[in-house]
């Protein structure tokens, strides 16, 4: 057994066919354990009061915005390697879904900021670099979209997901340059002394638990849409070969 | 190579359009400026270094489709992609031609320009600087976003939305320079990143410009 | 139902936004899903009644 078997298109249908049930309804119950856990039953905040209750949706939106990058940077990587084209699919399934998450951290972020901070939107460096995160997205989707041949377009978007990414990490690091943040520091590293009370943290675990396998449901779901649309348009042009 | 930049800096200054559209346009945006923010040149001191630098940056942008796409229709690119020469080294003489039309001219404008805005005296040495430093990084990452977008019908606006967040983190040092400098602070900091950066576009987006080329051409 | 204070609003805004977004991506995806296999099935329905040449 080895991974690059599911390279095979239909060796994927037939695994992923079988694993999206059981990934969507895992990420369904932790989901809904997570977030009622967390909104009904964690105490507030001494000083943020009941708005504590957003890092359930914020922190694990946040986290698979930049993951998805990153799976997405992988799977190009394997495209431009190895040529698998499940890779280059599941890639451009991951991007709509990696857009959510980023609009989700962003809109969660502002509705947050705004009684904590006192304004939606201040360019602070986690807040600007998740702004350029989703442009990054955007730009990525909008030239998937307006390559016809599948092949060029997958080659070409895996080089700019490669540069992009380049680009993404120096902004997230040039924008602290550029303006001291608001920032808390990490609430979510292995140094307990930093990290958040394990009444807020427990709950947090298993919402993030749940936004990974829903991010993990969607992408497999949309990969098979991708595949299926790509068998599509291969029958079709067959026919109007014979 | 000599030849091929020759060719493409006689055919940028024969058509005119990239070449002196792009200064004018910079000319224009920094008229509208104070038109738009009023007159007070408190003010306008204080924003000058970034709307020069935002300036300069959509100048650029201006252009950018006209790197590949005139050759891409005539199949001038073609004959590149077959020729001796590798594809990396026409990459990098098509960001340098593009550099001396675009970034060249909109830096040795650029002070004069600051003159306008009101900006202070003692950071126009380190606004030529830091434009001189970062404009080739506009070019390249430009470059790179017209390679991406060659095959396109309308890769216009397309290519400006690849390439702007590319962009962000040489507005950012060149930007903060230039008003660190106005604000007598120390700004070589700012400049060495930027340094840094166009170092880095001038030795890795070649590869990536070429790659993308390849794919295009196949 | 939790007492939420005077963030109430806050709070709840940001979990009806959210999860209005998330259902709105799954519903995307399992709309998209659907059209592209009931295409792909109409599609080899059509090969597989149709005579070999």
């Amino acid at each position: 057994m080895s991974i690059w078997e599911y390279a095979n298109p239909t060796r994927f249908m037939q695994t992923s066919g079988k694993l999206l049930p059981a990934v969507s309804v895992l990420s369904f119950v932790c989901l809904v354990v997570g977030l009622i856990w967390g909104f009904f039953f964690t105490p507030d905040d001494y000083r943020q009061g009941s708005t504590v209750k957003i890092i359930y949706l914020h922190v694990p939106s946040a986290l698979m915005a930049i993951n998805g990058w990153l799976m997405m940077l992988v799977t190009s990587l394997i495209w431009l390697v190895r040529r698998h084209h499940v890779s280059a699919l599941a890639a451009k399934a991951a991007a709509p879904v990696g857009l959510t998450m980023t609009i989700i951290a962003l809109v969660t972020g502002a509705i947050w900021g705004q009684p904590m901070w006192g304004t939606y939107w201040a360019w602070d460096p986690r807040l600007t670099s998740f702004l350029i995160l989703f442009l990054f997205y955007l730009g990525y989707m909008a030239l998937w979209a307006a390559i016809e041949n599948p092949d060029t377009a997958a080659d070409l978007t895996a080089v700019l997901c490669l540069v992009g990414s380049v680009f993404a990490l120096l902004s997230r690091y040039a924008v602290n340059f550029w303006n001291q943040g608001l920032h808390q520091g990490a609430s979510l590293s292995l140094d307990k002394e930093e990290n958040v009370a394990d009444v807020f943290f427990f709950p947090l675990l298993v919402a993030i638990a749940g936004f990974v396998l829903l991010f993990l449901a969607l992408v497999l779901l949309r990969t098979r849409t991708e595949i299926r649309i790509r068998r599509a348009g291969a029958l079709i042009a067959r026919e109007r070969l014979s | 190579m000599i030849a091929l930049l020759r060719r493409d800096l006689k055919l940028a200054i024969r058509a005119g359009g990239g070449f002196g559209l792009g200064l004018a346009f910079f000319l224009i945006l920094v008229v509208l400026v104070p038109f738009g923010v009023g007159p007070e040149s408190g003010i306008l001191s204080r924003i000058a270094p970034g709307i020069l630098w935002v300036g300069a940056l959509l100048s650029c942008l201006l252009s950018l489709d006209r790197i590949f796409q005139l050759d891409y229709e005539d199949g001038t690119l073609d004959l590149l992609a077959t020729a001796p020469l590798p594809l990396e080294a026409a990459a990098t003489l098509k960001a340098l031609s593009h550099w001396l039309t675009t970034g060249l001219p909109l830096t040795i404008a650029a002070p004069f320009l600051g003159v306008l805005l009101s900006m202070p005296s003692e950071a126009t040495l380190w606004l030529v600087a830091s434009l001189a430093i970062g404009t080739p990084a506009l070019s390249m990452l430009g470059t790179f976003g017209a390679a991406l977008t060659v095959g396109l019908k309308r890769g216009g606006l397309l290519v400006s939305l690849l390439v702007l967040p590319l962009y962000m983190p040489t507005l950012i040092f060149g930007a903060e320079a230039v008003s660190r400098g106005a604000q007598g602070l120390p700004a070589t900091t700012a400049l060495l990143f930027l340094a840094a950066i166009t170092a880095g576009c001038a030795a890795l987006l070649p590869f990536a410009s070429a790659a993308a080329l390849r794919m295009n051409l196949r | 139902m939790p007492d939420l204070g005077k963030y109430a609003d806050t709070v709840l805004s940001a979990y009806a936004i959210s999860i209005v977004i998330l259902i709105g991506i799954v519903a995307v995806s399992v709309w998209q899903a659907r059209q592209a296999r009931a295409r792909l099935e109409d599609i080899e329905s059509r090969r597989n009644t149709k005579p070999k040449t």
